[in-house]
C-alpha cells in the first residue's frame, strides 16, 4: 500500500457522518457571500442593493488572474453590499441576498443525466471553468483555472484527484464519490483534457472500502483513470504528500509548487464542480458540507447552497448541543475555529464540526522535554520545536534557514507533542513573519 | 622543592609566552576607534532599548559622533539632559525635543467591550491577532495577552486585572516606544507628555462604521465628528471613522472632550473643572483620576478608571493647586 | 448555548501522549531490572532504591518550592522518580545512606534544578549524580558485594567485578580473563556489580517494551550496542589474552543500562535520527576506550556525559531529511 515517505500521525477517525447518504438543504432566508472565498485578489461585486438575482447570477466578478467569480446561489433581491464578520471575526465586504422563491437562469441544466461526451478544445474548457467560479473545495480554495495553466517552462504530465480526505471526521468527499461517481470520472477527464494529459490517478485511503471498490469498477469505462489506494496516515490529503504517496515525486521547497515535478492536484469535489460547470453550465453555488461532531444529536452530509449560515446546517443536523465548546469550519486537524455560528458557507467549507467544552478545551503546556516526536512525525522533514523556539523568540533569519516556508501547517507536531506545546501557533506567526520579509526582499531586487 | 621549582618555571614561562603573543595580537590587529565614541556611550543611560532606532547605547553613540549633526537624534530614556551631556562632548547643538510618554489608545474595559468567545492559544497578542478578530466584537482594540508588558524593560507597563488593559506608569516611561513596537494593532501611542503633563487624545482605535463600533463597545470612537467640529485650532482629524488630535496642534482646550458622546477622548492630569460633588466614586480614587471622572458623564465614570491610573497619585495633588 | 465559544489555531485534537506517559512508561520498563537488583541482592537493593526515589522526589519538591518559588510542584511528573531509579540503578547496594543523598541532591539539584528543571538540563541528572559519586567516595563506589546475601546491607561481603578483571588482562595478569564469569551468566545478572546494571536479560525486556510503547526509537541503543560489539571485537581478535570478548562487554558493567535507559534520556540525547546515530557510535567508541585504556574499569557513565555535551552540536549540524531534498540532488 502507497503512501508518503516522512512522517505522519494517527488521528482517530471519527468518521461518524460516513454512512449518511447526502441530504438537500432547505434554502437559507438571506444568503451572504463573501467576496473573498478564495486565494488571491477578492472579488469585485457587479450587483448593487435592489438588483434581482437568480439562482446561478453572477454577483462578482474575478479581481485578478488569480481569484474567482461568484455566483448568487439563491434567487432573489439584492439587501446590501456590507461587511460580515468572517470566520475569524474580522470584517471583510460581502453581498447579501434575501432570498425569495428558487428562480434558476435558463442555462443551467438541471437534469439528471449523465453527459459524457465532451467536445471542447482545452482552451475552451479552462475558460469555462474560470467563468463558472471554480475554486479548489479541499479548503485551499486556489482557483482551479490557474492551475490548469502551467507557468512558462512547465509541463504538466498527469492529474492526481485528491480523494484521501484524511481529515478526522470530515465525509463529504466520500458521499460524494459514492453517490456521483460517474460526474466525478467526466469530471476528472475532463480536468485531463484541461491540462493535455492523458493519465489522471485518484488517491483514495483505504478508510473508504466501498468508494475505493466503486470506484475502481466506474473508472475502467474510462481510459487513463487509475484509481490508487493508500495507507490512512495523516497528512495525507497534503498537496505534496499525496504526490509523492501517488507518484513518489517529491516537490522541492518553495516557491516550487506541483506543476514543477509536472503534477496537478485537484480535490474529488472540484472534479465533480469542474463536470456539472462544464458539462451543465452550472456555475460553483453549492457543495457538500458534513455537519458531524460527538455530542451532536444527527451528523449528517448536506448539499447546501453557499452563503447559508452554518447555524442553520446545525440546526438541520440537531441543533447546537448545550455542552458545545467550538465551532470548527473544516475538520479538527486544520480547521479554523469560528467566532460565532452565523458565518456562511463558502466555496471551501468542508464540514462543520462541533466539539463539547471538554475535548476543546487545550491542556497547559508543559516545558519541551527534547523527545523529538516533532521531528519524527513532520511529514516535510522539518524541526518544529526549533521554529517554535526560534518564532518565539523573533529569530527570523535562523526560521528562514531552517525553512520555516515548507511548512504546511498540517499541526502533526502539536498533535503529537506530549508535552502539549502550542508550536504550530508559533510556527505560523513566524511564517506570517518570514513571508513578509522574503516578499519585501523579492519587491526590492 | 626541584618539583615546585618546575611548576614555576613552567607555569611562568607558559605565562610569559601567552601574554607576548596577545600583546603583539592586540598591537597587530587593533582597530581604531572614535575615543569619543566611548565618551558619548558613558553619558547614555546603557539601557541598550533601542528606542532611539539604534543598536543598543553603543550603536547610538557611534551615529552621534559619526553623523557629525544631532539633528533627529533622541534618547528617550535620557532625554534632554542626556542629549545636553552628548552635545558638549561633541561640541555640537542638541536638537530641541520635548518628553514623550506612551499612551494606550483603547479603553475596552471587560465592561465596555462584553467578551463573545474565549481565546485558548498562545499567550501573545500577535499570535492571537493573527488567530481571530479578538474575544470581542471589537477587531481593533486591545487583546489584553501583554505583549507590551514583556517587552517593557523599565517596569512602566502593567496590566489591571479588573479592567484586562495595559496601564502605563508615568513615572518610569521612558518612551522608548518598545511596547508600541510590540503592539500588533498599534493601539499604544508615544506622544509628547504635554504641558504639566497635561495632554488629550483619543482613547480608541476602531475603524468601524459607528453603529458597529459602538455595538462593540461602549467606549469606541463613532466617527460622528463632533469633535472635528468644536475643535478651534483645526487640530482633530476624522478619517476611516475614527477622530485623531495632532499632539502638536492641541491646546488642550478640552472642548472636544466635552462634546463626545462616547467618552472617548480624555484628557488627563487636568485640574477638576467644576468640583462636583460625586462622592462615591471619588472616595475610591485617586484626586487625579477623580478630576476626570467629575467631568465625564455619571454613566462613564466606572469606566473611566482606566484612562486615569496613568495618572501617577502623587502628581495629581500638584496639578489641583494648579 | 452556556458556554462562550472557545477560539484557538489548530489543530484542535491531540493525540493523548503526555509527559507522564513517557516517563512512567521507562519506569515499568525498568520493572524486571529491579526485580533482578531484588533477587541478587535483596535487602541492600531495596534500601537503596527507596532511599534514592524518595530523595530525589525530596529535593525536587523542596526546590520547586522554596527555592525557585513555583507554584506547580513537578514531582508527579515522573521525572524525578525515573531519575531516582536510574541513580539507584547505578550505585553498589551496600552504599551508605548519606552517600546516596548526596547523591540524590548534586543529581535533582545540581544536574537538573540549576538548569530550571525538566527539559533544561544538558546532562543527565543521574549520570551527574553517578559521578560526583564515584568522583568523591572512589573507595565506596567501587567495592561491590557479591551477589545472593539477600539480608545484607553495608556489611555484606565485596569482591571484583568482570569489568575489573578486564582492566586486569589489559594491565597484564594473564589469568585475569579466565576468571570472568560465563557469558550466560552475565547475561542473566549473576555476578557483581551495580544494583540495576547486573542482568542484560532484564534490561533488554525494557527495551522492548520502550521499543513497542514507541517511547524511544531504536536509533540510540542499537547504535551504542553494535558499536561495542564491533569494535571489542575487532581489539579481541587482534589479541584474546588480553581483550575480552565482545560479548562479555556487551553484558557487563553499565553498557545495557546506559545504552537502553541512560543515553536515550529525551532532553540530553539529539533530537534527528542522523544524529542519534552519530551520538550512539561516539559513546560505544569512548565506552570501550575508556573500559580498555582509561583509569577506571567502566567507561558508559563518562562515554554518555561526554557525549551530552556534544548534543547541542549534534542538533545545530545534524538536519532532518527535508522533503524535496530528495529530487534537487
Amino acid at each position: 500500500m502507497k503512501t508518503f515517505r516522512i512522517g505522519g500521525v494517527h488521528p482517530a477517525e471519527n468518521k461518524l457522518s460516513a454512512g449518511k447518504a447526502i441530504e438537500t438543504l432547505a434554502l437559507p432566508k438571506q444568503a451572504v457571500f463573501p467576496l473573498s472565498q478564495h486565494i488571491g485578489a477578492p472579488a469585485t461585486a457587479i450587483v448593487k442593493k435592489g438588483d434581482v438575482v437568480k439562482v446561478g447570477t453572477k454577483i462578482a466578478e474575478a479581481g485578478g488572474f488569480v481569484s474567482a467569480a461568484i455566483f448568487s446561489s439563491v434567487s432573489g433581491k439584492v439587501n446590501k453590499v456590507d461587511s460580515v464578520i468572517d470566520a475569524s471575526g474580522y470584517r471583510k465586504p460581502a453581498i447579501f441576498i434575501d432570498v425569495e422563491g428558487d428562480e434558476w437562469e435558463e442555462t443551467i441544466d438541471r437534469s439528471k443525466d449523465l453527459v459524457k461526451e465532451c467536445n471542447l478544445t482545452p482552451e475552451e474548457i479552462v475558460a469555462k471553468i474560470k467563468n463558472a467560479g471554480v475554486v479548489g473545495m479541499g479548503g485551499a480554495c486556489f482557483p482551479t483555472h490557474v492551475k490548469l495553466t502551467p507557468p512558462p517552462g512547465c509541463k504538466a504530465e498527469c492529474v492526481i484527484i485528491n480523494a484521501v480526505e484524511c481529515e478526522p471526521y470530515l465525509t463529504a468527499d466520500h458521499r460524494l464519490m459514492l453517490e456521483k461517481a460517474d460526474e466525478i470520472l467526466v469530471g476528472v477527464q475532463i480536468l485531463m483534457k484541461g491540462a493535455k494529459v492523458n493519465k489522471a490517478y485518484i488517491g483514495i485511503e483505504n478508510n473508504k472500502p466501498d468508494a475505493i471498490k466503486l470506484m475502481t469498477e466506474k473508472a475502467a469505462a474510462y481510459p487513463g483513470i487509475e484509481i490508487v489506494p493508500l495507507k490512512v496516515k495523516y497528512p495525507q490529503g497534503g498537496e505534496k504528500q499525496l504526490i509523492d504517496a501517488v507518484i513518489g515525486r517529491q516537490v522541492p521547497a518553495p516557491p516550487a509548487i506541483p506543476i514543477n515535478v509536472g503534477a496537478v492536484v485537484q480535490n474529488v469535489g472540484t472534479a465533480y464542480a469542474v463536470y456539472e460547470a462544464v458539462q451543465k453550465n452550472k456555475p460553483l453555488f453549492e457543495r457538500v458540507v458534513t455537519v458531524t461532531g460527538k455530542s451532536l444529536k444527527n451528523p449528517s452530509n448536506f448539499l447546501t447552497r453557499m452563503g447559508t449560515p452554518m447555524s442553520q446546517l446545525i440546526e438541520a443536523a440537531g441543533g447546537l448541543p448545550e455542552d458545545t465548546g467550538k465551532v470548527i469550519g473544516g475538520g479538527p486537524m486544520m480547521g479554523k475555529a469560528l467566532v460565532n455560528t452565523e458565518v456562511p458557507i463558502c466555496k471551501g467549507s468542508s464540514g462543520v464540526l462541533i466539539m463539547n467544552d471538554k475535548e476543546a478545551r487545550r491542556a497547559e503546556p508543559q516545558p519541551c522535554i527534547r523527545c523529538a516526536k516533532c521531528v519524527s512525525v513532520c511529514p516535510m522533514g522539518l524541526e518544529p520545536y526549533l521554529l517554535a523556539t526560534c518564532s518565539a523568540h523573533g529569530d527570523w533569519e535562523r526560521v528562514e534557514h531552517e525553512m520555516i516556508m515548507s511548512c504546511i501547517e498540517c499541526g502533526s507536531c502539536q498533535f503529537t507533542c506530549p508535552s502539549h506545546r502550542p508550536m504550530l501557533d508559533y510556527i505560523r506567526l513566524g511564517k506570517g513573519k518570514v513571508g513578509g520579509i522574503i516578499r519585501a526582499r523579492n519587491a526590492k531586487k | 622543592m626541584s618539583l615546585i621549582l618546575v611548576a614555576v618555571i613552567s607555569l611562568g614561562a607558559i605565562g610569559l609566552i601567552s601574554a607576548v603573543i596577545l600583546y603583539v595580537a592586540s598591537k597587530k590587529f587593533a582597530v581604531y576607534e572614535d575615543p569619543r565614541i566611548a565618551q558619548v556611550a558613558e553619558v547614555l543611560p546603557q539601557a541598550n532599548c533601542g528606542g532611539c532606532g539604534f543598536p543598543g547605547c553603543s550603536g547610538f553613540a557611534a551615529a552621534c559622533v559619526k553623523a557629525g549633526s544631532l539633528e533627529g537624534k533622541m534618547c528617550p530614556v535620557g532625554g534632554q539632559p542626556t542629549m545636553e551631556k552628548v552635545a558638549s562632548i561633541l561640541g555640537l547643538e542638541a536638537a530641541a525635543s520635548e518628553p514623550k510618554v506612551a499612551v494606550v489608545r483603547c479603553n475596552g474595559t471587560c465592561a465596555n467591550r462584553p467578551k463573545l468567545t474565549q481565546y485558548d492559544g498562545v499567550r501573545s497578542c500577535v499570535v492571537a491577532n493573527s488567530t481571530f478578530g479578538g474575544e470581542t466584537g471589537c477587531t481593533f482594540g486591545c487583546l489584553g495577552c501583554g505583549d507590551c508588558i514583556s517587552v517593557c524593560q523599565f517596569d512602566a507597563i502593567h496590566m489591571n486585572p479588573e479592567t484586562g488593559l495595559p496601564e502605563v506608569d508615568e513615572s518610569k516611561c521612558t518612551a522608548c516606544g518598545a511596547c508600541s513596537k510590540a503592539c500588533p494593532r498599534n493601539i499604544i501611542e508615544i506622544r509628547p507628555k504635554g504641558k504639566n503633563n497635561r495632554r488629550v487624545y483619543v482613547q480608541c482605535v476602531n475603524k468601524d462604521k459607528g453603529a458597529v463600533a459602538r455595538k462593540a463597545c461602549a467606549a469606541a470612537c463613532i466617527g460622528c465628528g463632533k469633535c472635528v467640529k468644536v475643535c478651534p485650532f483645526e487640530a482633530i482629524t476624522l478619517e476611516n471613522n475614527l477622530a485623531y488630535i495632532d499632539p502638536a496642534k492641541c491646546k488642550s482646550c478640552r472642548k472636544c472632550e466635552m462634546e463626545c458622546p462616547q467618552q472617548a477622548i480624555v484628557a488627563v492630569n487636568f485640574p477638576p473643572r467644576k468640583p462636583k460633588a460625586d462622592a462615591p466614586t471619588a472616595e475610591k480614587q485617586t484626586v487625579g483620576q477623580a478630576a476626570i471622572a467629575s467631568a465625564a458623564k455619571p454613566v462613564a465614570v466606572k469606566n473611566e478608571t482606566v484612562n486615569m491610573v496613568s495618572a501617577p497619585a502623587a502628581e495629581a495633588p500638584k496639578n489641583t493647586e494648579a | 448555548m452556556a458556554n462562550k465559544l472557545i477560539v484557538s489555531l489548530s489543530p484542535h485534537v491531540h493525540g493523548g501522549d503526555s509527559v507522564q506517559k513517557n516517563m512512567y512508561g521507562v519506569l515499568i520498563a525498568l520493572i524486571p531490572a529491579l526485580l533482578v537488583s531484588f533477587y541478587m541482592f535483596g535487602l541492600g537493593a531495596v534500601v537503596v532504591t527507596l532511599t534514592s526515589v524518595i530523595a530525589c522526589l525530596f529535593f525536587e519538591w523542596a526546590i520547586t518550592k522554596f527555592i525557585l518559588k513555583r507554584e506547580r510542584t513537578t514531582i508527579m511528573d515522573g521525572s524525578a522518580a525515573l531519575t531516582g531509579v536510574l541513580l539507584a540503578f547505578n550505585l553498589p547496594s551496600n552504599l551508605p545512606l548519606w552517600i546516596i543523598i548526596i547523591g540524590a541532591l548534586v543529581a535533582i539539584g545540581i544536574g537538573k534544578m540549576t538548569f530550571g528543571g525538566l527539559g533544561c538540563n544538558p546532562f543527565n541528572p543521574a549520570l551527574v549524580g553517578r559521578i560526583f559519586l564515584l568522583i568523591s567516595f572512589p573507595v565506596q563506589m567501587t567495592s561491590w558485594p557479591v551477589v545472593g546475601q539477600l539480608t545484607s546491607y553495608t556489611d555484606a561481603e565485596t569482591t571484583a567485578t568482570p569489568l575489573a578483571l578486564m582492566k586486569m588482562a589489559v594491565h597484564g595478569d594473564a589469568s585475569a580473563l579466565s576468571r570472568l564469569p560465563g557469558t550466560m551468566s552475565l547475561f542473566l545478572g549473576n555476578n557483581p556489580g551495580c544494583i540495576g546494571e547486573v542482568s542484560a536479560l532484564a534490561l533488554l525486556l525494557g527495551l522492548v517494551y520502550m521499543l513497542w510503547k514507541k517511547i524511544i526509537s531504536w536509533h540510540i541503543p542499537v547504535s551504542i550496542l553494535a558499536t561495542v560489539f564491533v569494535f571489542s571485537g575487532l581489539m579481541h581478535l587482534a589479541n584474546p589474552t588480553v581483550y575480552a570478548s565482545p560479548l562479555a562487554h556487551l553484558f557487563t558493567g553499565g553498557l545495557m543500562l546506559g545504552a537502553i535507559f541512560m543515553a536515550t534520556d529525551y532532553v540530553t540525547s539529539p533530537m534527528t535520527h542522523k544524529g542519534m546515530l552519530i551520538y550512539g557510535v561516539a559513546i560505544g567508541f569512548l565506552t570501550v576506550v575508556i573500559r580498555t585504556f582509561g583509569a577506571y574499569p567502566e567507561g558508559m557513565s563518562f562515554a554518555i556525559f561526554i557525549m551530552n555535551a556534544f548534543t547541542p552540536l549534534i542538533n545545530t549540524y545534524c538536519k532532518p531529511k527535508r522533503f524535496g531534498e530528495v529530487v534537487k540532488k
